[in-house]
């Protein structure tokens, strides 16, 4: 069976980022297995700009950030393999692949590094009543239709969910000859960046609707029509708020779900919240030596954070892997990690726990919120004293949040069990 | 004296900004947390423009369509007249990114070049 | 001329074709639709019931018995998925008790075979997720699932390897008699025949009132349904029914399916749009208030689809399969609501019988009764599948990566014998786009490997034939 030291699983921000990572931290044998026909996963049809801010400190489209990694992923001469599906990852980290060209591969892993992305949320999961013609996409379909392939997938739209992706596609379809009728959000805030409200929304005077839903889709072959309608603050519909709009064209971003397959299949223990896995501060998972990076983790906003997240996990799991090869077992007292704990507005934590030994001198803790705040503060208390108190004009559940841990910091609390996380208000 | 309200667009942190304006002059932008904001306000109230991305086919490359943006931002009110000229457009394979697609689209003075490229 | 037509490709059509294709009989099939399994029987709970529901001496009765018994055989042949798994009705009342017996004695009387009444410890035993207040159930192993797809299909091209002919996107209009026998008029042009076979579902009302003076009715019964995950898809393994009670309701069924996953449903809605298979807000909810009451903890968040069937209801509630008294030649078909899936085999035979001794058909002796079906390569070794790869790579190459379903599959179903030409005739016959994204990823793949190997257009691909095009156009051809 042939080894690696690192088989990363997807070639996407996430994927890319911690091979280049884990070459640079001095790991050989490094290989990305893609299912898809090219390095650079969803960014390849993410043709707007808006992209790299962070990371390079210019503003570039998704296939330029790619293009980017995938740069620095050649320089490197990192292995890949591209249309490969990855079936299996067995516990003792054999990675089962199939392609066209090697049929069925087994090969033996000292690390794996979850990066597999994440899949829109379908009209199904939300329910919707009605008919079940043709005419009804995810956001990402329509997308990848318009851009890689130059195909319209309708004339006259309506799009549900204020999502990211969903907003990018207001304006896409509208340059592309669409008319995009109004995009209806059944929270009382936009799932979206407020930048894409701006430009992707106001721009083409495209009305947002916020607290409405569709309730009846219409006809039989392709898709003819839909019923909006308000809803109140439990999501349930107000009779008498029902609105028609004729419509060729539904196009759905109601969010998006880590693909946790594969993790599921080999047993690691996964949050309810995230639907991602749990991982410490080495973005390492309940399997030793499993790391989860991007949006199979939680799902980002940016693709920066995306790739700085990855970096950390390509960084870690070279260390797991020097590690284990230097068989020098630290097991001198081996201390219970720090939990971390998402309370009161604060929906959750990556990493949910934190070994001091091993974080790094500044350690991100990403979470998102579960409502809109104002004036608010991200408090962290260690055991019962806060310690950090960080004012935030707003917060929202559609931008991702982070605090910093400075390891000094924590070395002061020896003692400590738990850090909390929570919002409070002024 | 006149406040009107934005947001940035300049980033993704969208700060809400506030300009005062007297007349046509502006007085004060505040809100901003970078002087990105600041300009940005400036230029949207007198000369809003923006980058435009879309794609345009390839002829005998390894994908069917490349995409494309503005090399720079362009006034908003050309956004459909550089789309309309990008209708068209087809490009010889091979495609580096950066190539310039078409130059001086609807009369901006910008070109669009490739985001992508495409081997043949 | 023929000597038979037979109207709709749904599973009863599709049986009798098969059967009759034993014989040397020339057939066709007239189908409304482009694909077979497009109505009734695309949409139901895809059970093979015991035969325990029916009134004993019924038609209804004897063929659902039959239909169970010959079940195991036609999958084989057939190569479709079946499991006999077994199913508990759920009696969660004391008072209900009686009903629960009643229904036992039915089976007895229907000649349903190995029934049991189990008490509530031994119906914990079988299915764990059984309500905390169940009081009884009545358990019959005989019972089952089946893919409804894999067996309409696997009938059809079964019927179609023999020698029956398929006619798509055919509707027929209009019935006229002639001597010997009937002209059909359709959208397609005229068919002539001596014999026409009724199996037109929720329609078959509508031919039968063109030949006949004995009128009858037939009521659409709106059922819908919704599908869970595969990860929710053990939580029982036995088709769970609730025992109708006079205070609750008829309840809704709880059943795994045969790939995998968990089926919540259906309601029961007298409509009159035979096409009106949309869901509505208030049937999803019954379902969602109705699925605990028999089956504890449903992950109904783990939801990635619901939809709607209609059942061809005939007033007295019973099979209608005979040849007309005022219209010699003509056999109905009609009023195949459940167990009209289960019993469909023996649907099937006994039209064949009363064509054949109308007729007079001899033997086909050149008939070939088994068919193989798709090939499902996750029932493969590694070893098997890495053989199957390098003989054949487009099965290395995954299309569907929810339901893990590769090109090979998606060319296999497109260029066996009335092979898919849509998306959803890809979907029926490999499950691709299927699964949890619901053809997310996979429907632009789809369409590409469909367009290239019709050699259609992009434009002319389809989810379900007609209207139903996924893209109108190319970028910025309005502009």
């Amino acid at each position: 069976m042939k080894a690696y030291d690192i088989v990363i699983i997807g070639g996407g921000p996430a994927g890319l980022a911690a091979a280049v990572s884990a070459r640079k931290n001095g790991i050989d044998r490094v290989l990305i297995l893609e299912r898809d026909k090219e390095l650079g996963g969803i960014l390849n049809q993410c043709i707007h700009n808006g992209f790299g801010l962070h990371t390079f400190k210019e503003e570039l489209t998704g296939p330029e950030y790619a293009a980017r990694y995938i740069a620095q992923a050649a320089e490197l001469n990192l292995e890949y393999k591209i249309n490969t599906m990855v079936m299996d990852i067995s516990h003792e980290k054999i990675v089962t692949y199939m392609n066209r060209e090697e049929g069925m591969q087994e090969i033996q892993a000292k690390a794996v590094i979850l990066a597999m992305g994440c899949r829109e949320r379908s009209r199904g999961a939300l329910n919707i009543p009605g008919y079940r013609p043709a005419g009804i996409f995810s956001a990402g379909t329509a997308q990848r239709l318009v851009n890689m392939e130059g195909y319209l997938p309708g004339r006259e739209v309506v799009i549900l969910g204020s999502g990211d992706i969903g907003l990018i596609m207001a304006r896409r379809m509208t340059l592309e000859g669409a008319k995009v009728k109004v995009v209806s959000e059944l929270m009382p805030y936009s799932g979206g960046l407020k930048r894409n409200i701006v430009q992707c929304l106001d721009d083409y005077g495209i009305p947002l609707k916020l607290s409405h839903t569709v309730i009846d889709i219409r006809g039989k072959e392709r898709l003819e029509g839909i019923t909006l309608a308000e809803v109140d603050s439990h999501g349930k519909p107000i009779p008498g708020t029902e609105e028609d709009y004729t419509c060729d064209t539904l196009l759905l971003s109601v969010g998006l779900i880590p693909e946790n397959e594969l993790s599921n299949g080999m047993g690691i223990d996964m949050n309810r919240v995230t639907s991602g896995p749990n991982v410490n501060e080495s973005l390492e998972t309940s399997i030793p030596g499993v790391f989860a990076c991007g949006n199979v983790l939680h799902v980002h906003d940016l693709v920066d954070f995306v790739s700085e997240e990855a970096a950390a996990a390509g960084k870690n799991a070279a260390e797991y892997v020097m590690r284990e090869k230097s068989a020098v077992q630290i097991s001198k007292d081996i201390k219970s990690p720090i939990e971390l704990e998402a309370v009161e507005g604060v929906r959750y934590t990556v990493p949910k726990t934190v070994n001091v030994d091993r974080m790094t001198d500044r350690l991100t803790v990403r979470f998102r919120v579960g409502a809109v705040y104002q004036n608010c503060f991200v408090s962290a208390y260690f055991d019962n004293e806060r310690v950090i108190h960080k004012k935030r004009p707003v917060v929202a559940p559609g931008e991702m949040e982070d605090i910093k841990l400075d390891k000094s910091k924590l070395l002061e609390y020896p003692d400590l069990k738990k850090i909390t996380i929570k919002i409070e208000e002024a | 004296m006149k406040k009107i309200n934005l947001i940035c667009i300049g980033c993704p942190m969208g700060c809400p900004l506030t300009i005062e304006k007297d007349g046509s002059k502006i007085i004060s932008v505040t809100g901003n947390t970078c002087p990105r904001g600041d300009a940005y306000a400036r230029k949207e109230l007198t000369n809003p423009t923006r980058i435009v991305t879309s794609t345009v086919a390839v002829e005998g490359g390894d994908v069917m369509r490349i995409s494309v943006k503005t090399k720079q931002d362009i006034p908003k009110d050309k956004i459909f007249a550089c789309v309309k000229e990008l209708k068209n457009v087809s490009i010889k394979a091979p495609v580096h990114i950066g190539d310039v697609i078409l130059e001086n689209v609807a009369g901006t003075g910008v070109d669009v070049v490739a985001t992508k490229g495409s081997s043949w | 001329m023929y000597d038979v037509i037979i109207i709709g490709a749904g599973v009863s059509g599709a049986a009798a074709a098969r059967e009759l294709s034993r014989y040397k009989v020339k057939v066709c099939v007239l189908e409304k639709s482009e694909d077979v399994c497009c109505g009734t029987s695309k949409a139901n709970s895809g059970i093979v019931h015991a035969g325990y529901d029916a009134a004993p001496g019924s038609l209804m009765a004897q063929l659902n018995v039959e239909g169970n018994a010959m079940m195991g055989k036609l999958a084989e042949e057939l190569d479709f998925p079946f499991q006999r798994k077994g199913s508990l009705v759920v009696c969660l009342h004391e008072e209900d008790r009686p009903s629960l017996q009643e229904l036992y004695d039915k089976g007895i009387k229907n000649g349903v075979p190995d029934m049991q009444i189990l008490e509530r410890e031994e119906v914990w035993e079988l299915e764990p997720n059984i309500s905390d207040h169940v009081v009884a159930a009545l358990y019959a192993p005989s019972a089952g699932i089946v893919c409804p797809f894999g067996l309409n299909i696997a009938m059809a091209e079964n019927a179609n390897t023999n020698g029956v002919a398929f006619r798509f996107n055919t509707e027929v209009t209009a019935i006229e008699h002639i001597e010997p026998g009937y002209r059909l008029i359709t959208n397609q042009g005229n068919y002539e025949t001596k014999c026409i076979v009724n199996a037109a579902g929720v329609y078959a009302d509508v031919f039968h009132n063109m030949v006949s003076e004995k009128k009858i009715h037939i009521t659409p019964r709106r059922g819908d349904y919704c599908l869970l995950d595969k990860t929710a898809g053990k939580h029982v393994s036995r088709t769970v029914f609730a025992l109708p009670n006079r205070k609750y309701g008829k309840g809704v069924l709880v059943t795994p399916t045969t790939h995998g996953n968990l089926l919540v449903g259906p309601t029961a809605i007298d409509i009159d749009d035979p096409e009106g298979t949309n869901t509505t807000a208030e049937g999803l909810k019954r379902i969602a208030e109705n699925a605990g009451l028999n089956v504890k903890n449903l992950p109904m968040r783990q939801v990635i689809t619901s939809f709607a069937g209609l059942r061809a209801h005939e007033e007295n509630h019973e099979f209608i399969i005979e040849e007309l008294e005022d219209a010699p030649g003509f056999i109905d078909c009609a009023g195949i609501e459940s167990p009209g899936l289960t019993s469909s085999p023996a649907i099937g035979k006994r039209i064949a019988k009363i064509l054949q001794e109308k007729l007079h058909l001899e033997k086909n002796p050149d008939f070939q009764g088994t068919r193989r079906g798709i090939l499902n390569p996750a029932a493969l070794s590694i070893k098997e599948r890495d053989a199957l790869i390098k003989k054949e790579p487009a099965y290395g190459n995954i299309i569907c990566r929810c339901e893990m379903i590769s090109e090979g599959e998606i060319l296999d179903a497109i260029h066996r014998p009335l092979g898919a030409k849509s998306l959803d005739g890809v979907k029926r016959r490999t499950r691709a786009g299927m699964g949890r994204c619901q053809s997310g990823f996979c429907s632009p793949r789809t369409m590409e490997i469909l367009s290239r190997e019709l050699d259609v257009s992009m434009f002319e691909i389809t989810k379900s034939g007609g209207d139903s095009r996924i893209v109108v156009g190319k970028n910025k051809d309005a502009l």
